[in-house]
C-alpha cells in the first residue's frame, strides 16, 4: 500500500496537471453537436483550445464568456448570457455545456442561478439547445475532476427519472473515464456487442475526436453521443463506470435511474480485462465468444514475450491517479519497479494501491528529480515530459494528455486484452530501443554487448 | 484592481507614437484600444498570454505565474523561441493556487515563499512574475511582494501586473513593454558600448528566425546587443539603453517600449520587417544608415549596399526554379498585425496573388501598408467565421491557406493546402535564407501529391469505374484475350 505525500513546495515547476475546465471541456465535446463555453477570461479559453488541438490535431469548438474588467467586478451575468444567445446563433449547437473557470468561482458566482434566470429571459433565442452546467474551478482537482463534474452535470440535467424500464434490455451504460482514447472507446463497443449487449458511452469522443474528415462544415463538436441516446439511459440493464473519478457520475446515474453499476478502476492488464470479460458474461449470460479467448492467449504470449524487457528496469510514471494506477500495475506485473510515482491530484483512493512505496502528489519537476535520484531507465507522462527525459538521458513513453509532439494518442488503443498486449509490445519495444546505448560503456566498442549481459 | 495597473493602463491606452490612437478625441482614447471582445464568439489570447509571449524569451530567467493552475498548466511550452544556451526559460513555474490559498488569502504569502525557494534552488539572474485574474482579484499585491522579495532576496524580481480580464494579447505585449522599461532597461550598465550597437524588440526567435538574420548584421559589423527578447539574457536586456538604434519588428506590439526608450535614453528607432527579400533588404539599409547618422563609419552603407546586392541575387537564384511553379496561385492569407502586410509583399514577389487578407489585430498603419502593396483595401477582410472559410476554400476560392493552429484544421477537412506562418510552427522563415524555406515550404504544400490522393472518390461515391484506379477491371479482360490468344 503506496503512502500517498504531498509536495511541500510553494510553487509548482513543470506541472503534470491538465486544468478541471479542459477535462470538462473534453467531456462534453463528447456529446453531439455540442460547444463548450468556459465561463471566464478569454485567455482562459484560448489557452485550453490551443493545448487540445495539440493533442488532437482537431478544431476544437469551445468557446467564451470574455469576461473584461467590467464584468470582472460587476459579475458575469451578462456575459454568460450573450455568449449563450452568441453560440447558439453562430453555431446552432444541440448542446452547450458551460465550465466555470477559477476566475469567476473565485468571485464566487451564482452561476446556476444565473443560467436559471438566462434561460427565462431568452427563452425563445435558446430553444432547441440544452444548456448544461459543471462547476469546475481551476483551483480544485485536474483534468480527471473537470470531466467527471461534467458527465455529472450532464446526467443529472438530461436523463430523465421515472422512466419504466424494460426488463430485457441489453443496454449498458458506459461511462468512460477520462484516459479513455477514442481507439480504446472502438475497442470496448466492439468487445461489449460481442456479448450481444448494447453499450451506451456517456461522454463518447470516439465519434467526435476520432479525427476523421467530416462532409460539411460544422461549428460544434463532429460526433459524440446524441441528445435522444442520453434521453433512453434509463432504460438499461446496467452501469459501467471505468475509473475511480468515476464513482460519482455513476452514483448519480444509479441513483437517477435505479440501475445498478459496477466501476472497474481500470480496463487495461490481465486482471483489468478479465474483471471486464467477467462482468459482460455476467451481465449477457453468455460466456466469452471464441475471438476474445483467442485475445486472451495472445496477451499472455505478449506477456511471455515482454516480461524479459520489464525484469529489474526501474521506471519513472506521473499521470492522473486513474491513469497512474493501471500502467504502474501494468509495468510492475511484468517484473519492473515502480521507482517514481507521481500523481497530479491526492484525493483519489486509488493512489493508495499504486504499487510503489510513496506517491508523490507532485509535478514534473518531482518527477525528474526521483527519476533521476532513483536511476530510472525509463519516463512514463505526457508529452511535457520530453524536456526531462532529454536532461535524465532516459526514453519518454508518452502517455495520457496531452501528446502534442507525436501523432495518433486518439489511435492507440490499450484496453482489453488487446489493447493490453499492444500497450505492452510498445513499452517493451521503448526500453528495448534504449538498451544498447544506455548500457554502453564509453569505451565499449560493441553495441549488443548490454543485451547479451542483460540475458544472462 | 490596484491603482498603478490603472494608472498603467490609461498610460498604454494613450500612446502618442500610434497613429490609430491619436485620431480618436479623449473620450474613445479613455476606453482603450482594444476592441470589446464579444462573448461566445470571440478569438484569441488574453493579456496575460500577451505579456507571457513578449517576456519568456528571456532565456536564463525564471518566469512564475502567480495563479491557479490553468493558466501556466494549460500553456506552459507551447512556442518554438528558440534558446542559444539556458533553457531555465522552459520549465514553467506557478504558484499553483489552490483553493486554501484563495479563501484564507495566503496568496502574497505563497508568491513570497515560491520566489524564496525558487531563487535559492535556481540561482536566477532574475524572476519574472505575472499575475492572473485570481491573484488580481483576490487583492494579493505582486508589485509590493516583488519589491520586498528583491531587496530581501539580492535578486531582481520583475512584478508583470498583466492578468487576463483586462483585454487582449496585444495589450499584454505593451504591459510587458512597461514593466521592461520602468524594472528592467537601464539597471545594469553594458560591459562594452560600440557606435554600432542596435537593439531588436518584438523579436521573439520564433523556430530560431533571428539566427537567419543576426549573421547578417554580423558580417556588416553591426552588434546586435539584444533581441527584446528573442533569445535574451537578463543583463543584455537590462543594459540595452545604451544602444545607438532600436529596430521594431512586430510593430504594435512594443511601441510604447520604443518610443520610451527614444525619450529617455534618445535611442531612435525605426519599423522593419525580415519577412521578404525587399523588406530584409529595406530593414538592413535603414540600419546602416541611422547608425551612420549617429556616427558610425561611412562605409558601413556601401558595405550593406553590397552585401544586399550579393543576398538577393542569391536568393532569387535559389527561389526562381520554384517560382514558375507558384506564380498565379492564389492564397488566403490568414493572420494579422505586422505579417498581414509583411507576407503579402514577400508573396507578391515570387508572383503568387493574394485574395484575401485578414487585418483583424492590424493597426491603422499595417492596413495603409497593405493599401499601398496590393491597390486598394479590397482584398482587406476582418475576420471571416469558420463556416464561410471552409466555404471559399471547399469551393476551391483559393490555393492554399497561410495561417495559424487555430484555422488549420478548417482548411484541411475541407482538403486544401495550409502552411503555418503562426507563433506556433516550426520552420523559421526570417531574412533572405527564411523567404527561400517560406517558398519551398508553400511550393512543397501547394504541390504535394497528397491533395490529388485525399480527393479521390470512395469507391462507394462513382458507378462509372475510373479507368486510373480500377486495374483489376482493365488486366481481367486482357488477360483474358491473351490467353485466347496463346
Amino acid at each position: 500500500m503506496a503512502k500517498v505525500v504531498k509536495s511541500q513546495r510553494a510553487y509548482a515547476v513543470n506541472p503534470l496537471k491538465s486544468s478541471a475546465p479542459l477535462g470538462a471541456a473534453l467531456a462534453f465535446l463528447g456529446i453531439e453537436r455540442s460547444v463548450p463555453l468556459f465561463h471566464g477570461s478569454q485567455g482562459c479559453t484560448s489557452l485550453a483550445l490551443v493545448l487540445a488541438v495539440r493533442h488532437f490535431k482537431e478544431a476544437i469548438p469551445i468557446q467564451t464568456t470574455a469576461l473584461d474588467e467590467v464584468a470582472t467586478i460587476l459579475g458575469g451575468f451578462d456575459n454568460l448570457e450573450e455568449a449563450l444567445v452568441n453560440v447558439v446563433q453562430r453555431r446552432q449547437p444541440a448542446f452547450i455545456g458551460i465550465a466555470s473557470t477559477a476566475l469567476v468561482e473565485t468571485r464566487g458566482e451564482d452561476i446556476a442561478g444565473d443560467l436559471a434566470l438566462i434561460r427565462t429571459r431568452q427563452a425563445a433565442a435558446l430553444q432547441g439547445t440544452a444548456i448544461v452546467f459543471a462547476s469546475t474551478p481551476d483551483f480544485e482537482g485536474a483534468i480527471e475532476d473537470g470531466w467527471a463534474a461534467a458527465t455529472s452535470a450532464v446526467i443529472q440535467a438530461l436523463v430523465p427519472t421515472g422512466v419504466v424500464r424494460n426488463p430485457q434490455s441489453r443496454k449498458l451504460n458506459v461511462l468512460p473515464s477520462v484516459h479513455q482514447s477514442a481507439a480504446d472507446l472502438e475497442e470496448l463497443r466492439d468487445l461489449i456487442e460481442s456479448f450481444g449487449l448494447c453499450p451506451v458511452f456517456l461522454p463518447d469522443i470516439s465519434t467526435s475526436l476520432d479525427g476523421h474528415v467530416p462532409d460539411e462544415y460544422q461549428g460544434t463538436s463532429l460526433g459524440g453521443t446524441s441528445l435522444a441516446a442520453i434521453g433512453q439511459m434509463a432504460d438499461a440493464r446496467h452501469i459501467l463506470a471505468i475509473g475511480e473519478h468515476m464513482r460519482t457520475p455513476a452514483l448519480t446515474l444509479a441513483e437517477r435511474i435505479a440501475v445498478s453499476f459496477t466501476l472497474l478502476p481500470s480496463v487495461t492488464g490481465l486482471a483489468g480485462s478479465d474483471a471486464l470479460v467477467g462482468l459482460l458474461s455476467t451481465l449477457s449470460g453468455v460466456t466469452a465468444p471464441e475471438r476474445v479467448r483467442r485475445q486472451r492467449s495472445q496477451l499472455l504470449d505478449a506477456m511471455l514475450d515482454g516480461h524479459f524487457w520489464f525484469s529489474g528496469r526501474r521506471i519513472a510514471i506521473g499521470s492522473d491517479p486513474d491513469l497512474l494506477y493501471p500502467l504502474a500495475k501494468l509495468v510492475h506485473s511484468l517484473g519492473a519497479e515502480v521507482v517514481s510515482a507521481v500523481a497530479s491530484t491526492g484525493n483519489s483512493a486509488v493512489l493508495q494501491e499504486v504499487p510503489c512505496a510513496t506517491v508523490m502528489v507532485s509535478d514534473l519537476g518531482e518527477l525528474e528529480e526521483s527519476a533521476a535520484r532513483l536511476q530510472a531507465d525509463l519516463l512514463v507522462t505526457h508529452s511535457h515530459g520530453r524536456q526531462a527525459a532529454a536532461r535524465l538521458g532516459i526514453p519518454l513513453f508518452r502517455v495520457g494528455f496531452p501528446i502534442f509532439d507525436r501523432l495518433g494518442a486518439q489511435a492507440r488503443c490499450s484496453v482489453g486484452y488487446r489493447g493490453t498486449r499492444q500497450l505492452i509490445y510498445e513499452l517493451a519495444n521503448a526500453l528495448m530501443a534504449e538498451m544498447p546505448e544506455h548500457g554502453q560503456e564509453k569505451s565499449s566498442t560493441s553495441a549488443s554487448a548490454p543485451i547479451v549481459e542483460s540475458w544472462a | 484592481m490596484s491603482q498603478g495597473l490603472n494608472a498603467k493602463l490609461a498610460e498604454v491606452f494613450n500612446e502618442p507614437s500610434c497613429e490609430k490612437n491619436q485620431k480618436k478625441d479623449g473620450k474613445a482614447r479613455k476606453k482603450g484600444c482594444s476592441k470589446a471582445l464579444v462573448p461566445g464568439a470571440a478569438a484569441g489570447g488574453c493579456a496575460f498570454d500577451g505579456a507571457k509571449i513578449a517576456l519568456q524569451p528571456i532565456t536564463d530567467a525564471v518566469h512564475l505565474v502567480h495563479g491557479a493552475l490553468a493558466c501556466e498548466g494549460n500553456g506552459w511550452d507551447n512556442r518554438h523561441a528558440a534558446s542559444s544556451g539556458p533553457t531555465l526559460y522552459r520549465l514553467g513555474f506557478t504558484t499553483d493556487l489552490s483553493e486554501v490559498d484563495i479563501v484564507m488569502g495566503n496568496g502574497e504569502k505563497r508568491l513570497y515563499r515560491a520566489l524564496k525557494e525558487v531563487i535559492a534552488k535556481y540561482a536566477p539572474p532574475a524572476v519574472f512574475v505575472y499575475s492572473t485574474c485570481v491573484s488580481a482579484l483576490i487583492g494579493d499585491d505582486i508589485v509590493a511582494v516583488c519589491k520586498h522579495a528583491s531587496q530581501a532576496l539580492g535578486t531582481p524580481i520583475i512584478a508583470v501586473d498583466a492578468p487576463g480580464f483586462v483585454g487582449s494579447k496585444n495589450l499584454g505585449n505593451k504591459l510587458a513593454g512597461e514593466a521592461l522599461f520602468e524594472q528592467v532597461i537601464g539597471t545594469v550598465e553594458p560591459d562594452a558600448v560600440g557606435p554600432t550597437d542596435i537593439n531588436i524588440l518584438g523579436e521573439y526567435n520564433v523556430a530560431g528566425e533571428l539566427w537567419q538574420v543576426k549573421p547578417l548584421f554580423a558580417e556588416l559589423g553591426i552588434r546586435i546587443h539584444t533581441c527584446i527578447t528573442g533569445d535574451a539574457r537578463y543583463r543584455e536586456v537590462a543594459s540595452s539603453h545604451r544602444a545607438r538604434l532600436n529596430m521594431m519588428v512586430c510593430s504594435s506590439a512594443l511601441i510604447n517600449l520604443a518610443r520610451k526608450m527614444e525619450e529617455r535614453w534618445g535611442i531612435p528607432y525605426f519599423e522593419g520587417s525580415f519577412y521578404g527579400i525587399s523588406d530584409t533588404s529595406n530593414a538592413l539599409r535603414t540600419t546602416a544608415k541611422l547608425l551612420v547618422e549617429r556616427g558610425a563609419e561611412a562605409g558601413l552603407i556601401e558595405r550593406t549596399d553590397a552585401l544586399i546586392a550579393r543576398e538577393e541575387a542569391n536568393a532569387w537564384a535559389r527561389i526562381a526554379p520554384r517560382v514558375v511553379r507558384l506564380k498565379g496561385k492564389r492564397v488566403l492569407l490568414y493572420t494579422g498585425g505586422v505579417k498581414s502586410w509583411s507576407v503579402v509583399s514577400a508573396l507578391q514577389e515570387v508572383g503568387m496573388e493574394i485574395i484575401r487578407t485578414s487585418v483583424r489585430k492590424s493597426t491603422g498603419e499595417d492596413k495603409e501598408r497593405i493599401k499601398e502593396l496590393m491597390g486598394g483595401d479590397a482584398h482587406m477582410v476582418d475576420s471571416i467565421p469558420p463556416r464561410e472559410m471552409y466555404a471559399q476554400l471547399a469551393r476551391g476560392d483559393a490555393d492554399i491557406l497561410l495561417s495559424g493552429g487555430r484555422t488549420q484544421f478548417i482548411a484541411l477537412k475541407a482538403r486544401t493546402p495550409w502552411l503555418d506562418i503562426n507563433q506556433e510552427r516550426h520552420h523559421a522563415y526570417a531574412g533572405y535564407e527564411g523567404m527561400v524555406e517560406l517558398v519551398k515550404n508553400i511550393d512543397q504544400e501547394i504541390n504535394s501529391p497528397v491533395w490529388q490522393e485525399v480527393r479521390r472518390k470512395a469507391p462507394w461515391e462513382s458507378t462509372t469505374s475510373d479507368a486510373d484506379t480500377s486495374w483489376s477491371v482493365r488486366c481481367l479482360p486482357l488477360a483474358t484475350s491473351s490467353l485466347g490468344v496463346g
